[in-house]
């Protein structure tokens, strides 16, 4: 039992922020020591593992690509790309974005953030799309439904999306994990393991806009109803 | 010829680090230009002569970085992405072609992994050279900047950039130590011997909970699937491609659900000034649970 100690470190490290590469070495250190390894062994196995594990941290290579056109306006552009679409209801222009930055995750293309894309592009989009249709300014309550769910498409895309780059943070994770525990495996073939719930995402993503749409109007004819009774 | 070329990559990786590290040192505004200096040229030593160094000697250099990140002495620097004016004129003038070489990097990765027997991460390193040489000629940018960018980059996403190889190194010292072991113990009391559906189920929700509770899927994976996943799932015959993702997106299924990942959860609350600071959550989470379940469908029916 006293072995599990480490797992205590990471968990209450993790939850009070306390800085994670300390933790994750102490947590290593304690259950080392506990378990009887000498200080040495603990200090070699690290040390193997991390030289042997360095393939897990070649996305350093794709940065300067990133950063150059970052430089030069890439995301502005996704932006002006985004922007032609604005013509749909707003389900549609969400259902659109999580298909885009799905698909950038899956090439690794950093196209997207609650930041650079949601708050100035995507929310406002989806918010006059809907006011359009409705005829009408969205209440509170509508305008705080669509706020969440547009966050959320932007995080279903990104999670879901990124592991089927074949050399993403994610697949060598698992590469690298599974193989410090004995079980050798392709990236490649992780990778292509990931694309079918990139598509279930897709798909649930796609019925929770069309439902978000659908709620919007019903409660536009909620509303109208309890006028008329009026 | 694989293992050569990968050697290469780790050559260049370890310039990218080190290139960091000299901007930092030689940054006149930098707050801990010392303390990250360091922690990049030694993170850069690791990756260029990691296989000629005793391997004790990289426990030593990594508790060194450690300390570093614990004492808060790794931070940004003051370089800075162009002006958004500089951003929109560039935009214009490029237009879509700067797409290009943003998708080339994937693109060639996997034609590589594809149709060559060298591999996706081979794939990953000529995608990145053979992408950045696109990059200058559509943005005609000043090749001085591959260093300069590099730098910005890395320093802004900062330390966690090691933690994934941390993680796996902990796995392998949990391994060493039995953790995988005592856990099983415990767990073989509540999922019958051989029962693979059980176990599948048990590793997704483990995955998600332990990634609710850590805010960090990554974490999470590292212990579950030693305790969980090699016991009850890949010790059964899965197929580790199939149940290693899937495990992991189980786990993300869990960081939708959590406000330990602020990242992702509450800071984007807060940028959209909603009221209910937990709405993002509130908006992932019928789609968080299904997702969840349908994990388990799917690792029990494909990966076995």
């Amino acid at each position: 039992m006293i072995k599990l100690i480490g797992i205590l470190i990471i968990v209450l490290g993790f939850t009070f922020k306390l800085d994670t590469i300390a933790v994750v070495l102490i947590a290593g250190v304690t259950t080392g020591l506990v378990s009887g390894v000498d200080f040495m062994t603990i200090l070699s196995t690290l040390g193997e593992a991390f030289v042997k594990t360095r393939y897990m941290t070649l996305f350093l290579l794709t940065l300067p690509v990133i950063g150059i056109l970052e430089r030069n306006g890439l995301k502005e552009r996704g932006a002006h790309f985004i922007k032609g679409m604005n013509s749909l209801t707003s389900g549609r222009i969400l259902s659109f974005y999580m298909a885009i930055r799905t698909l950038a995750a899956a090439l690794s293309v950093r196209l997207g953030g609650h930041v650079q894309f949601i708050r100035p592009l995507i929310y406002p989009m989806a918010q006059s799309a809907s006011e359009n249709k409705l005829n009408r300014v969205l209440s509170e309550k509508e305008n705080e439904q669509l706020k969440g769910v547009a966050c959320a498409v932007e995080n279903y895309g990104n999670f879901f999306g990124q592991n089927v780059f074949v050399a993403s943070g994610g697949v060598l994770l698992i590469v690298g994990t599974l193989q410090e525990l004995g079980i050798i495996v392709e990236p490649y073939s992780v990778s292509k393991a990931a694309i079918p719930m990139a598509f279930i995402s897709v798909i649930l993503s796609f019925v929770q806009n069309y439902w978000t749409d659908h709620t919007l109007s019903k409660v536009q004819a909620a509303t109208q109803l309890e006028k008329e009774a009026k | 010829m694989k293992s050569m070329i990968l050697e290469i990559m780790y050559l260049l990786t370890g310039m990218v680090a080190i290139a960091t590290g000299a901007y930092a040192l030689t940054d006149k505004k930098h707050k801990t230009k010392i303390g990250t200096g360091v922690f990049w040229i030694l993170f850069g030593i690791i990756f260029i002569a990691g296989k000629n160094i005793p391997y004790h000697i990289v426990g030593i250099i990594l508790f060194l970085m450690g300390g570093l990140t614990a004492f808060n002495k790794v931070g940004c620097g003051s370089q800075e992405l162009s002006s958004e004016e500089h951003r929109e004129e560039k935009s214009h003038k490029i237009g879509n072609m700067i797409f290009f070489p943003a998708t080339s990097i994937g693109l060639i990765a996997f034609a590589v992994a594809q149709f060559t027997n060298l591999g996706g991460l081979v794939g990953l390193g000529l995608g990145s050279i053979i992408s950045l040489v696109f990059t200058l000629v559509v943005t005609k940018e000043n090749p001085k900047y591959i260093g300069y960018e590099s730098s910005r980059m890395l320093q802004q996403i900062g330390s966690t950039t090691i933690l994934p190889q941390l993680l796996a190194s902990l796995g392998a010292l949990f391994a060493l130590a039995g953790v995988g072991k005592v856990i099983s113990e415990i767990m073989s009391g509540i999922i019958p011997e051989g029962n693979i559906l059980a176990g599948v189920t048990v590793y997704c929700l483990a995955m998600a909970i332990f990634t609710m509770i850590m805010g960090n899927a990554f974490a999470a994976f590292a212990v579950i699937t030693a305790g969980i996943g090699i016991p009850f799932v890949f010790a059964h015959g899965a197929n580790p491609a199939i149940a290693g993702v899937l495990g992991l997106t189980a786990g993300y299924c869990g960081t939708l659900l959590t406000p330990m990942a602020a990242n992702f959860n509450i800071v984007p609350a807060a940028i959209m000034e909603m009221k209910n600071k937990n709405g993002v959550i509130a908006a992932q989470t019928p789609v968080a649970l299904v997702l969840l379940f349908l994990h388990i469908v799917v690792m029990y029916l494909w990966a076995f």
